[in-house]
């Protein structure tokens, strides 16, 4: 079976994000860039299947500017055969992002997409179950534990909101993956090297038949109201003095 | 216009993340339905008809949807579609998991997690872990928008009513299955909408230590999280996470203890009206946006707590 990952260049997660001071964005320039977090974790599990003899070939697809290639060239490293870039300068939202993601699918034919279940930059949490709904297939999202069955299901338990679920999905399916599914691995020396030589495909998304026109006009990006420090107390019995008399709460 | 919002419900009730939606639907302003998808849902349609505000609640009660899996319910909702010029629900687990679905079956563009209606087609949300609050303007046909529960009040649990009007089964998408689940039971109030939330991180040092601060937590009646480093640890499950990728709060007092406070982390609790840090490192980033902060030993300070609440 052929797994795809989708991976998504964002600003790290360590970088504390400002805001563009005329306010139309975030500041970009010289910020360190990685690949989303949860898409590591969705590279891990690709890797893992295919280190149990799951899956014979993971295809690597991430869309947006050249830069993304390096994105791609990080999942390469850490186990990934092949990529696909979907190559453009035009913002991208979920809807775009699924049907660009759909488009690729198409051609490819894999028997399970893994997406992460949300980008740390957007916040969105929303492309997966797009793309699982305009393939027409199963969505397990929010994934802390994967099992491919025998019979062409899988048994995916989910992250929800009282504490665990577990569903059963039809394979293809899109899976979107949870913080607890893996600890994705670092890639080794020889590993990134071996990366370099592995294919990467561009595409734009004419060729691929897909307007990516953004639907949501981003009107402004401001800075949240900043919450400022307290006081420090020097006890336990001040702390609940404090509460019970000044912030009254309880 | 008229505003379809999905109900977060267990069947039996309403849950009352509800209640934050159907006040970003009146900002938005049209008449109000609520959509009931369950099994044995009467319970959950009857509270939902009383909500104060609300026109009308439409009742899908088949075996299907008992399970809010998102493919049944994506469908029906998309069926419902026409009628209505925004469909809204709650940023829960469920309404994160259906709505998208929903929304790209509409071709629609999801407008995720707002904060604050500006006009019925514009829209504020938080994006890169609430260091940046974006405000968007859709020109999609239809609105799809998930509400982030603590940016509304709630309407009033009562005063409506609301007829309720038996919809048909869209039919099982046949895609997926619900096999089981492990809900943690707790006597405690439900994390998102307690009043007071206890939390603990890494310097919990082990699930048994959470005993402290669950004691703590029931002198005050309040609900126990936790930091994402706990989580991992296997501390506690993982539905106590607080955070940008976890549960979004916003209690009137919220207790951080041995928790660094990390940008994901404050994304999911720097809203609440008043935080108080208890932990061992000075320059700990969590005493920036704390009102009290305690520097100490939480293995002495936590104990100590609970003795001076008993008082
Ligand atoms: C994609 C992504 C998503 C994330 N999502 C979330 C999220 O939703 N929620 C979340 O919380 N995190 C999230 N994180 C993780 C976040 O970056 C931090 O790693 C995490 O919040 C740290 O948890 P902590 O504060 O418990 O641990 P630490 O940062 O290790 O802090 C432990 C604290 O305990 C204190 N301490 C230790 N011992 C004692 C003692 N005896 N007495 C008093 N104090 C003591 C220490 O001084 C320290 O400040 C996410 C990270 C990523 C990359
Ligand atoms: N531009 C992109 N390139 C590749 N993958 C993407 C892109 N945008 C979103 N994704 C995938 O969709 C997931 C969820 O993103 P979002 O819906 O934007 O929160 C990400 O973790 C990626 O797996």
């Amino acid at each position: 079976m052929k797994v795809l990952v989708a991976v998504k260049r964002v600003i790290d997660a360590n970088v504390k994000v400002r805001v563009k001071a005329d306010g139309t964005g975030v500041e970009t320039q010289n910020v360190k860039m990685s690949m989303n977090p949860f898409c590591e974790i969705a590279t891990e599990e690709a890797v893992r299947l295919k280190e149990a003899g799951k899956v014979t070939e993971i295809v690597a697809v991430s869309l947006g500017n050249a830069q993304c290639a390096e994105t791609i060239r990080t999942a390469l490293a850490m186990g990934a055969d092949r990529g696909v870039h979907v190559q453009t300068d035009v913002e991208l939202q979920p809807l775009a992002v699924a049907k660009l993601l759909k488009a690729v699918i198409d051609k490819e034919q894999p028997g399970l997409v893994i997406v992460g279940k949300q980008a740390i930059d957007d916040d969105s949490n929303q492309t997966g179950q797009m793309l699982s709904a305009l393939l027409g297939w199963p969505q397990a999202t929010f994934a802390s534990k994967l099992v491919l069955n025998d019979n062409s299901t899988a048994t995916v338990t989910r992250e929800v909101d009282g504490g665990l679920e577990t569903v059963e999905v039809k394979t293809p399916f899109v899976m979107t993956t949870d913080l607890r599914l893996n600890e994705p691995r670092y890639a080794s020396l020889p590993n990134i090297m071996k990366a370099k030589k592995k294919p990467i495909d561009a595409l734009t998304p004419e060729q691929l038949g897909v307007d990516p026109t953004p639907r949501l006009k981003t009107l402004k990006v401001t800075e949240p109201p900043k919450r400022s420090a307290g006081i420090k107390v020097k006890s336990v019995a001040e702390l609940v003095d404090k509460l019970k008399n000044e912030a009254k709460v309880i | 216009m008229s505003i379809l919002v999905l109900a977060e419900h267990d069947n039996a009730s309403l849950k009352s993340a509800t209640l934050h939606a159907v006040t970003a639907a009146q900002k938005i302003g049209g008449d109000i339905h609520i959509l009931v998808a369950g099994a044995g849902a009467q319970g959950a349609a009857d509270a939902a008809a009383k909500v104060a505000g609300v026109a009308k609640v439409l009742l899908a009660d088949d075996a299907i949807y008992g399970h809010a899996l998102a493919e049944n319910v994506a469908k029906l909702i998309v069926s419902l579609a026409p009628s209505y010029s925004h469909i809204l629900s709650a940023a829960t687990v469920n309404g994160k998991n259906i709505l998208p679905r929903a929304s790209a079956l509409l071709d629609v563009q999801q407008i995720s997690e707002i904060s604050e209606v500006n006009s019925p087609d514009t829209f504020t949300r938080p994006t890169y872990a609430g260091n940046a609050l974006t405000t968007v303007q859709s020109a999609d046909k239809i609105k799809v928008i998930t509400v982030r529960a603590t940016a509304f009040d709630a309407v009033a649990e009562t005063g409506g009513s609301a007829a309720v009007e038996k919809i048909a089964s869209a039919g099982d998408a046949g895609l997926s299955k619900f096999l089981g689940q492990e809900v943690q039971k707790t006597e405690r109030p439900e994390l998102t909408s307690a009043r007071i939330v206890v939390s603990g991180g890494r310097g919990m040092q082990s699930g048994d230590n959470f005993k402290m601060l669950e004691e703590v937590a029931d002198k005050l009646g309040a609900a126990v999280g936790a930091s994402r480093a706990a989580v991992d640890a296997g501390f506690v499950p993982n539905d106590y996470q607080v955070g940008q990728t976890g549960k979004i709060v916003a209690p009137d007092l919220y207790v951080a203890v041995g928790i660094s406070g990390a940008i994901q982390h404050l994304a999911g609790m720097k809203d609440s009206k008043v935080i108080v840090a208890i932990n061992k490192d000075e320059d700990a980033p969590i005493f920036q946006v704390a009102d009290y902060g305690l520097v100490a030993d939480l293995f002495q300070a936590v104990p100590e707590l609970a003795k001076e609440l008993s008082k």
